[in-house]
């Protein structure tokens, strides 16, 4: 294939995620808005108020960054792992296998749609948290640039878990029994100061942290994290993940007998 | 003339242990319509998943147009198109996005898809549904939504796995000039499919694969001479006793107005007639009892076990 057939075999892949996500709004972006809003309303403006405040910022601004956050995370995932293994079990992932297009760029087409719904998630939830708190970006680039790097980790992650799943069941064992706690303590809703000694230590192995704290620096200009090795963690996870699964998809593991 | 599809000692044996193909050789020539048959089972479609990219092979060779499948894999998926077996679309999409996205992952410009996937559309009697959910077609539909997508980027070998099956025979029939005129355009055709007649009406060339094996590759033409004999189902005029006695011909009496009658090549339906005529028999119409292409498929499989069993 050409650069430019790659181009538009690319694209139509990136095109047909974005459709499929948006032609579904109504189960892929209203809920995450309505979940945010709720731990707006109930963190930050019932238990919040009583919190005072956290790394010198009042606590309903302190857990926005964290909770834009959780809701990219859990949407990029999501969105790659549902359509991956929807297109195993509908077995149109055949359209691609029959097709030129190359492997990597059947990797990059689904880690570029589920960037694309991470990202209109984590729009929509910063537009409702402007109804909550007054929030003020420290540092744009850093924001926009963690919070784009997190969403790609995340959709590769979905996709493994993708590759692998032979079931529905397998699609949300990951998000549920791995994804979600290790978001919850990555640092949301507090500051790992507040921890025991050990238990800090214990936490800088959960790899959210590091995204979490390096996006709230990038929105409040604080962070537990340094911001570079944030940077070293999100870019090290991305490499070896986008590896990992253009090996998977080589070797055709759960796609080929 | 070109090869379409060279296969060498194709052999795939599954993670369980199960081998499917065991040493295929097979070659098909550019612009053929060419029949691969076998019982359920006989490795039919895993050659094909192999051919297609969708099946790992285990050892062997295959080449698309001379293209390596092991060297050249992108050239070789750009000449080939594939109607499979299984409806495998997502049923949630519009029908015109399936045939334009096909088009996409060929490298084909968006405007241009469009224009294809019309064409092909139109031509398939799905162009009033273009704007309708798959799931919501017809098994007859989808299967034609299946092969405009197989087409949208023009290969020059078509693979279609039992195209027509579950379609009625109106629809079926449309099909078969459908895939003549293709054919006649320049697309080489390997088609797989139970209906025989299917496969003697529309293929010149011919393959039975059985139990991972090629039992037999000739042209139709040739395959069909070596049919010795052929069975005909009598319909009579008056109602008989008994079953007729005529010298050099096995009847079976079925009914009173039933007759069944095997005729050697060396005999002629002619002196069959003019001896049932001097015994007042007369006959109202008369149909082969079985496809002659179903007669043989039969004998070469039957065959095939019987040395299998010998062997084993």
């Amino acid at each position: 294939m050409t650069p430019r057939q790659k181009y538009i075999a690319f694209k139509t892949i990136l095109v047909r995620e974005i459709l499929r996500f948006t032609r579904i709004w109504i189960q892929t972006v209203l809920p995450p808005v309505i979940t945010t809003a709720l731990y707006f309303i109930i963190f930050g403006s019932l238990i919040g108020s009583q919190i005072g405040e956290m790394g010198g910022f009042r606590y309903m601004d302190y857990i926005v960054p964290g909770l834009i956050m959780m809701a990219v995370i859990t949407n990029s995932y999501a969105n790659v792992v549902s359509s991956f293994y929807g297109s195993k079990f509908q077995h149109n992932i055949e359209e691609m296998l029959v097709s030129p297009v190359p492997n990597y760029l059947i990797v990059s087409g689904f880690v570029a749609g589920g960037l694309a719904r991470g990202i209109t998630v984590g729009i929509a939830v910063t537009i409702t948290s402007l109804f909550f708190s007054h929030l003020q970006i420290h540092n744009l680039w850093v924001a926009a640039s963690v919070i784009m790097l997190t969403s790609v980790l995340f959709a590769l992650a979905g996709l493994i878990n993708g590759i692998y799943a032979k079931s529905f069941d397998d699609i949300s064992i990951v998000p549920t029994f791995i994804l979600t706690p290790l978001t919850y303590l990555g640092g949301i809703f507090y500051s790992i100061d507040m921890l025991p000694a050990v238990w800090q230590k214990v936490s800088l192995i959960n790899p959210i942290l590091y995204m979490v704290n390096a996006f709230r620096y990038g929105i409040l200009g604080v962070s537990d994290i340094s911001l570079w090795s944030s940077y070293a963690i999100i870019l090290g996870f991305i490499a070896a993940l986008f590896a990992f699964s253009l090996y998977l998809l080589n070797k055709g593991h759960g796609i080929r007998t | 003339m070109t090869t379409a599809l060279t296969l060498r000692n194709l052999q795939k044996t599954y993670a369980n242990g199960f081998t499917a193909l065991k040493g295929i050789d097979l070659d098909v020539e550019e612009g053929d319509f060419f029949a691969l048959l076998g019982p359920n089972g006989a490795g039919k479609s895993t050659a094909i998943g192999i051919i297609a990219s969708l099946v790992n092979k285990s050892a062997g060779k295959v080449e698309v147009f001379g293209h390596d499948l092991d060297t050249e894999l992108a050239a070789a998926k750009g000449c080939l198109g594939l109607v499979p077996q299984e409806f495998n679309f997502n049923v949630f999409e519009p029908v015109v996005e399936i045939v334009v996205n096909q088009a996409g992952f060929y490298g084909i410009p968006r405007e241009e898809a469009t224009q294809r996937a019309e064409y092909y559309l139109k031509q398939l009697g799905l162009w009033e549904k273009r704007r309708e959910m798959a799931r919501s077609l017809s098994g007859g539909m989808k299967r034609r939504l299946m092969i405009a997508r197989a087409l949208v980027h023009r290969p020059r070998l078509l693979i279609l796995d039992e195209p027509t099956a579950g379609v009625d025979i109106e629809i079926r029939r449309s099909m078969w000039e459908f895939m003549r005129r293709i054919n006649a355009e320049g697309t080489t055709i390997i088609l797989t499919t139970h209906y025989l007649e299917e496969a003697e009406s529309l293929c010149r060339n011919i393959a039975i694969i059985d139990a991972g094996r090629i039992v037999e590759n000739t042209s139709m033409r040739q395959l069909l001479n070596t049919l010795h004999v052929e069975t005909f189902v009598l319909d009579l005029k008056t109602p008989q006793p008994c079953c007729p006695s005529i010298p050099g011909y096995t009847l079976r009496f079925l009914d009173e107005f039933t007759l069944e009658a095997d005729i050697s090549k060396e005999c002629s339906i002619n002196q069959l007639f003019t001896a049932l005529s001097a015994q007042g028999i007369e006959v109202l119409s008369m149909r082969n009892k079985t496809n002659r292409l179903e007669q043989l498929f039969m004998h070469l499989v039957d065959s095939n076990v019987a040395q299998q069993v010998q062997a084993g």
